[in-house]
């Protein structure tokens, strides 16, 4: 009896797994995107910058100018393509988006700065994007810092010397791909999964093959897993693959406990399966199940921290995140990676995702009954 | 003749037309992706992704408190940028930190002020989380301009007048606040418009391959360009409505200025929007059924729009390769366009080059199509 349970669950997932690798088209779309994609955008998705054009209108003639512009030269984020030598010039750069920002040097920068004075430089920044224009910012604050230090330091320094001295844990060199790639990593296994469990019942539903599986011996609970197993599998097998080329290809270790991680993936793919479950029973057509499962796909990877931080959001749309398992899994996948976590600095993160699991599974299996045409 | 042949066309044209428009009619789920999801992203999008931090924890360990320490804490209790938390040993704020409790912390040892009255080196040691780097640079960012305005006023209030050698005036043209709403609510419009033309487009003509209909289509007297003109105009329009709303949305409600003209923006939105329902057509044919071609079309629009479009991320700074590729991706140049058409104006530049590109785009997938596309069973 017991043994016959679960044969026909074993039936089921068979099928499905069938289904979906049926023909070369769909076999080529489950590995092959997500693969591309982790390579491209692993490498695009980047807040660091790096070769920004700037131009540079130096109205100085004496030498500090010179020294302090020729920090710019040497800096690997900035380029100086154009000298400017009028103020009419600044305007059509920026607009053009030509350069980024332009550095405007006063007259007289260095004899002031040889007579004690304080010296202006105005930075005209591009704000059509205003993060980029506030990280360009940020970092040519702090070479101005350490311009003006080594200035202090040999022209006799007056005033307090207290100087900050910063660590960063974790991502001691601030690189943002190390806290990119693993939300790259939680997105294309959301798309995966979702669009594979959402089609799984929407196809029969279309096809008319539905009724004829529900008029089988099998109970609804054993046509849920049967269900629900190929998308548990596909993307436990996607996972390895992508976290392979994280480790070995991007080179970012992982500094937690593995098992952890894969705690919280199993979790994490229950609980998206359960979502595209859902989707799928309620879908009388395939194109409502791909539509659906996009319309949970797109707020989810918004509203998961995985490019902005969700403390910037606000109150409400913060309260929104907690019934999104990626939020979860984002936090489980950077503290594994980045900040060493184990289980136990992970619970808080892990039981969420097991119950929004447990919760659309029921309702994705009461669906099945109860939503007939 | 000739007059009969024209309307005879013209009579199976409309015919295509109003069976692709009761379709779209008949299937809500077609209309609620064209009027309710641009809404519903905008307002995610407007209100969701945010780059600017706000009250960011901080904790301030100070070893032994004094007058000195309390005005640097003082400092940060005063900016808006922070909200800080108080701990009397380092190892009780580094576990705070750990939790994730606090972003940061600043750690001022316990002979610093006797150090900074004795004229010797006091360092404030700053420890950061930098997981999330670019948030740790805007912090770090943040924490100096604090630090450097305490410095001043600390010096004034003993009499020494400090000036620092060069001074830094920042000017932000297009958007002095720098608010990231005015940034990422015009490039939302461009990932919007980019689903609606190529993912629904791509669902549609996959359906009929899949339920063979378009086989049946093939046996009437239409014309391969009319059946494609056919399906493809029901879409520009549903299309174009969202934009519309977009706009409106993005003007009225987030308070994005519009500088440049609407007009403009309409005859741009009109040629990104035939690019990409060119795109989600190909798409269609090419993958012929609703599994692969869903897949397909989030795989190649709605993550490129993300990611490559420079909407979020600085084309400029990806590596050469990566570069080239968003040449590939239409949305890199309406986000340009958008950008600038609402943040900064009309420039002509800027405009008419991505332009430019587009229309080269058009050209190739229209080509491409239709060689695709001929009227043949495999």
């Amino acid at each position: 009896m017991n043994n016959q349970y679960f044969s026909q669950i074993f039936a089921l997932a068979l099928k499905e797994f069938l289904a979906l690798f049926r023909d070369k088209r769909s076999r080529l779309i489950l590995v092959f995107p997500p693969l591309l994609q982790i390579l491209i955008f692993g490498f695009a998705a980047t807040y660091d910058l790096d070769n920004v054009p700037i131009a540079i209108y130096n109205q100085d003639q004496g030498l500090v100018s010179r020294e302090f512009i020729s920090q710019f030269e040497g800096s690997e984020t900035f380029e100086v393509i154009e000298y400017i030598k009028k103020d009419r010039d600044i305007a059509p750069l920026i607009d053009n988006k030509d350069v980024l920002l332009v550095l405007n040097i006063e007259p007289q920068f260095s004899d002031k700065l040889q007579q004690g004075k304080s010296a202006k430089v105005q930075v005209i920044l591009d704000g059509r994007n205003s993060n980029t224009a506030m990280t360009a910012m940020n970092y040519i604050a702090s070479m101005n810092l350490d311009f003006n230090q080594k200035w202090s330091a040999q022209h006799g320094a007056t005033g307090p010397k207290v100087a900050l001295e910063v660590r960063n844990w974790y991502n001691e060199n601030l690189q943002s791909r190390w806290f990119i790639l693993p939300g790259i990593l939680g997105s294309l296994i959301l798309v995966v999964i979702l669009l594979v469990t959402a089609l799984s019942v929407a196809r029969e539903r279309e096809a008319g093959t539905f009724d004829q599986l529900l008029v089988t011996p099998m109970n609804p609970t054993q046509i849920l897993i049967g269900k629900a197993i190929p998308g548990i599998v596909i993307g436990l097998l996607e996972s390895t693959l992508i976290l392979i080329i994280i480790v070995k290809l991007f080179q970012i270790p992982i500094q937690g406990d593995i098992a952890a991680l894969y705690l919280g993936l199993f979790l994490f793919l229950i609980a998206a399966t359960g979502i595209g479950l859902v989707i799928s029973a309620i879908s009388l057509t395939q194109q409502q199940a791909v539509l659906g499962a996009f319309l949970f796909i797109v707020p989810a990877v918004v509203l998961s921290g995985f490019t902005t931080p969700i403390a910037n959001m606000p109150d409400s749309v913060q309260l929104l995140t907690y019934i999104n398992p990626l939020r979860y899994f984002l936090i489980i996948l950077r503290g594994v990676f980045l900040e060493g976590n184990g289980f136990t600095l992970l619970f808080s993160q892990f039981w969420p995702m097991a119950i929004i699991g447990v919760v659309c599974l029921v309702f994705a299996g009461w669906l099945f009954r109860h939503r007939m045409y | 003749m000739a007059e009969n042949k024209t309307s005879a066309r013209n009579m199976r044209l409309m015919g295509m037309l109003r069976k692709e428009m009761w379709q779209i009619i008949r299937d809500p789920s077609s209309i609620a992706i064209a009027f309710v999801m641009p809404v519903v992203l905008l307002f995610m999008f407007g209100y969701g992704v945010s780059l600017d931090a706000k009250d960011i924890p901080v904790g301030i360990a100070v070893e032994q408190a004094d007058i000195v320490t309390q005005s640097l804490s003082d400092s940060f209790e005063q900016s808006e940028f922070f909200k800080p938390s108080y701990y009397h040993s380092i190892q009780q704020a580094q576990q705070a930190l750990e939790e994730r409790k606090i972003d940061g912390i600043v750690w001022l040892r316990s002979n610093f002020s006797q150090n900074l009255q004795a004229g010797k080196q006091a360092p404030i040691e700053i420890i950061i989380n930098g997981v999330d780097s670019n948030q740790a640079n805007i912090t770090m960012g943040y924490i100096q301009g604090v630090w450097q305005s305490w410095l001043i006023q600390f010096s004034s209030s003993r009499g020494i007048a400090l000036n620092l050698p060069v001074n830094l005036e920042q000017r932000v043209w297009f958007n002095s606040a720098l608010n990231s709403r005015l940034f990422l609510v015009p490039g939302v419009i461009a990932v919007i418009m980019t689903m609606i033309g190529s993912l629904l487009t791509a669902m549609v003509v996959a359906r009929e391959w899949e339920r063979g209909t378009m086989e049946a289509l093939m046996v009437t007297p239409l014309s391969m360009k009319e059946m494609l003109a056919g399906k493809l105009i029901p879409y520009f329009i549903l299309g174009m409505g969202s934009m519309f709303i977009s706009v409106a949305l993005a003007v009225w409600w987030f308070g994005v200025p519009l500088r440049g003209s609407f007009w403009v923006m309409v005859l741009v939105s009109s040629l990104f929007m035939m690019v990409s329902l060119l795109i989600g057509l190909l798409i269609s044919i090419i993958s012929k059924n609703q599994f692969v071609a869903g897949q397909t079309a989030i795989a190649a629009s709605f993550l490129p729009a993300f990611l490559l479009s420079g909407f979020l991320f600085d084309i400029n700074s990806m590596p050469t390769i990566i570069q080239g590729i968003t040449y590939l991706i239409p949305a890199r140049y309406f986000v340009a366009q958008l950008q600038t058409l609402f943040l900064a104006g009309n420039v002509w530049p800027v405009i008419l080059s991505n332009a430019f590109a587009l229309m080269v785009m058009l050209v190739v997938l229209a080509y491409w199509v239709s060689s695709k596309s001929r009227k043949t069973l495999e």
